[in-house]
């Protein structure tokens, strides 16, 4: 919208989303000053990071968590802001709920008080997690004060493997070009690969960008995208549709463009990943042994070790074969319905091991009630499987779902960090498919074996 | 955010020699629960401070004694992760003004300067000085010049010139934030939003 003058450029905001971590101070600070959100209807709210996955037609218990949900329901009725609370309709995930609706749309700027917000970015949206001050800021004004990015481009050409899901470029992408590759950098994602994913792949590949230290991803849309957004709550209708549909198909990059960085990653070089460290550039093919630390020095060998240890692996371990405690599928990453029709389907007429405790999290009211329509709960419950409530969960662990001291849990979140998943939670970032290999055999297993 | 104006210290530093400090790290998820910007700084790093009966982890350098200062020098990618604010808050209400890396993570470099916090950034090998210098000497001092975007090591003289967005440089030295800036902007934004 405007440059100031040697400082960063205003940012006019299309939509914004907020749940109830880092939205309180934001209202607070907002009534500090004795103001209004200025433009109510372009900001959605649904409380996702910190409520339980099970029974949430009671009263959360713990009172913390409780506090700060009640918070941003009050907070949404003081300013006329709409609320999905828990157990209605529109309640989820926060990025999961946002293109559901339709509410995400191509060309459109995005932000919320999330880093995962670059999940939107799939629909070729400019989307970005902010701070705290910066949501007072889009409360205040509807705009954000932001450097410009660099642009990078990653292109995977070819055609994807077997097994090979859109997580698992993630896990590539960020496994080559490490978890600060990105930074200072909008990043978008091209080539027949990522052409080829649906649009619930593409915002899982857009999900993870922030992984790498980008500031977001994004891809250009196409007909995939078109297709996905028409018909829903909040697509435009009628003459509108076909006013947006011109628009949204000028939104691609010049043939000619100019990158600041390019990546370019041949599809055919991906095999499933897992992560074996404590950033989820540590990851590897899952047929793959655990790196030496030959080649690093100082305070790299010294934080590589520290991983490892933390961790409790060896270098040269072989990650096919170890045990496993946990499996953890959802998150604003995997939490969508093909994410649970991979897993459903793989399990189906298999048991999950004796050993493993699974918790499997819908993203949002809307995928679980598909996941029952389509008959998958029942395929699940017959592989020993139960269906959680929507939130995000164990992926960060706010709520009760921590995975215990010294457990190994694979998960299909975004974040493998020391504690993420709880104090002293290990924790193994992967595809569903591969989460569901691991779920039946009680350890890493690669997936292409039951393929 | 309000937050006091930055203009020059002098301190010594905490190093913190690891790499790619993510902001679960800095404050974990469970200690977000609070509604109010406050006691942040208890919790800043608190699973490297504490062990499980709450006990100080005694090797950990916010544990150690010999140790001070109001300068945090940490190892490169800073702040890595989470958008969490609470990151920053913690990091201030702990006592720090400064973090000193190679480089940070994008989002908290943001939320470093909206809360009042200066992120320096030095080069790989002034960093590896920082870290020799303290380890030469606990009490070692560092001179932070916002004015003139300098960072020196005072035992040696030796010092690195930082970058710095003039608007943010301004808005640090006066304490002021974004938000009374974008509010002054309404008519601005009216016509915008009409176009």
């Amino acid at each position: 919208m405007k440059e100031v003058e040697g400082g960063p450029s205003v940012l006019y905001i299309d939509q914004h989303l907020i749940h109830e971590v880092t939205s309180p101070v934001a209202f607070l600070g907002l009534e500090k000053r004795g103001l209004k959100v200025l433009r109510p209807e372009k900001t959605v709210a649904t409380p996702d990071h910190n409520v339980p996955t099970i029974n949430q037609h009671l009263s959360i218990k713990d009172e913390l968590s409780r506090n700060q949900v009640e918070m941003l329901k009050k907070n949404c009725a003081n300013h006329g802001i709409v609320y999905h609370g828990l157990g209605s309709e529109g309640h989820g995930v926060v990025h999961i709920i946002g293109p559901e609706m339709g509410l995400t749309k191509p060309g459109m700027t995005i932000v919320c008080g999330d880093s995962h917000t670059s999940t939107h970015g799939a629909f070729g949206a400019i989307a970005f997690g902010i701070g705290t001050s910066e949501v007072e800021m889009v409360f205040a004004s509807q705009c954000i004060m932001q450097p410009k990015p660099k642009k990078m481009l990653i292109s995977v050409n070819g055609k994807l493997n077997k097994g090979v899901t859109a997580k698992d470029i993630a896990l590539y992408v960020i496994a080559q070009i490490s978890t600060s590759g990105g930074t200072g950098h909008f990043v978008e994602f091209a080539g027949s690969a990522i052409e080829s994913l649906s649009m619930e792949g593409r915002m899982t590949l857009c999900n993870m960008s922030i992984e790498c230290g980008a500031r977001g991803g994004m891809i250009a849309p196409d007909q995939t995208t078109f297709d996905y957004v028409k018909g829903r709550q909040f697509a435009p209708k009628g003459e509108e549709w076909d006013k947006a549909l011109a628009y949204w198909k000028t939104l691609k990059s010049d043939a000619n463009a100019v990158f600041d960085t390019v990546y370019e990653f041949d599809a055919a070089n991906i095999e499933p990943m897992i992560t074996f460290g404590t950033n989820p550039g540590m990851g590897i093919g899952i047929s793959q042994y655990v790196p030496n630390s030959d080649k690093l020095t100082g305070n790299d060998k010294l934080t590589y070790e520290k991983s490892l240890k933390y961790m409790g692996y060896d270098q040269g371990d072989k990650m096919v074969g170890k045990q496993i405690d946990y499996v953890f599928v959802g998150s604003c990453t995997n939490g969508r319905i093909e994410d649970f029709r991979a897993f459903a389907q793989f399990v189906k007429g298999k048991k999950k091991a004796d050993n493993v405790t699974a918790w499997i999290v819908p993203g949002s009211r809307a995928v679980e009630k598909q996941i029952v329509a389509e008959g998958l709960v029942e395929i699940l419950n017959a592989a020993g499987f139960e269906l959680r409530q929507p939130g995000c969960s164990a992926c960060l662990a706010m709520n009760d779902d921590k995975i215990p001291e010294g457990k190994y849990s694979v998960s299909t979140s975004n974040r493998n960090f020391e504690g993420r998943q709880g104090p002293g939670a290990r924790t193994l970032l992967a595809s569903p498919l591969t989460a569901a290999a691991a779920a039946v055999t009680g350890k890493i297993t690669d997936p292409r074996e039951f393929l | 955010m309000s937050y006091d104006k930055f203009t020059t210290l002098t301190s010594p530093a905490v190093p913190l020699p690891i790499e790619n400090i993510d902001t679960d790290q800095i404050i974990p998820a469970r200690f977000l629960k609070a509604v109010e910007r406050k006691g942040f700084g208890d919790n800043l790093f608190r699973d490297w401070r504490y062990d499980k009966s709450n006990q100080p982890i005694s090797d950990f350098p916010l544990n150690q004694a010999k140790y001070s200062g109001k300068i945090l020098v940490g190892g490169k990618n800073f702040g890595s992760g989470s958008s969490r604010e609470h990151a920053a808050w913690a990091i201030y209400d702990y006592g720090f003004r400064v973090v000193v890396s190679s480089f940070f993570a994008d989002i908290f470099q943001g939320n470093a300067l909206n809360n009042g916090i200066l992120p320096v950034v030095v080069s790989p090998e002034f960093l590896e000085k920082i870290f020799a210098a303290i380890a030469a000497d606990n009490n070692s001092q560092f001179e932070v010049d916002l004015q003139n975007q300098k960072f020196t090591i005072c035992a040696t003289g030796e010092s690195a010139d930082f970058t710095i967005n003039p608007y943010k440089k301004h808005c640090l030295t006066h304490g002021l934030d974004d938000i009374d800036y974008l509010v002054s902007m309404k008519e601005e934004i009216a016509a915008f939003e009409a176009k």
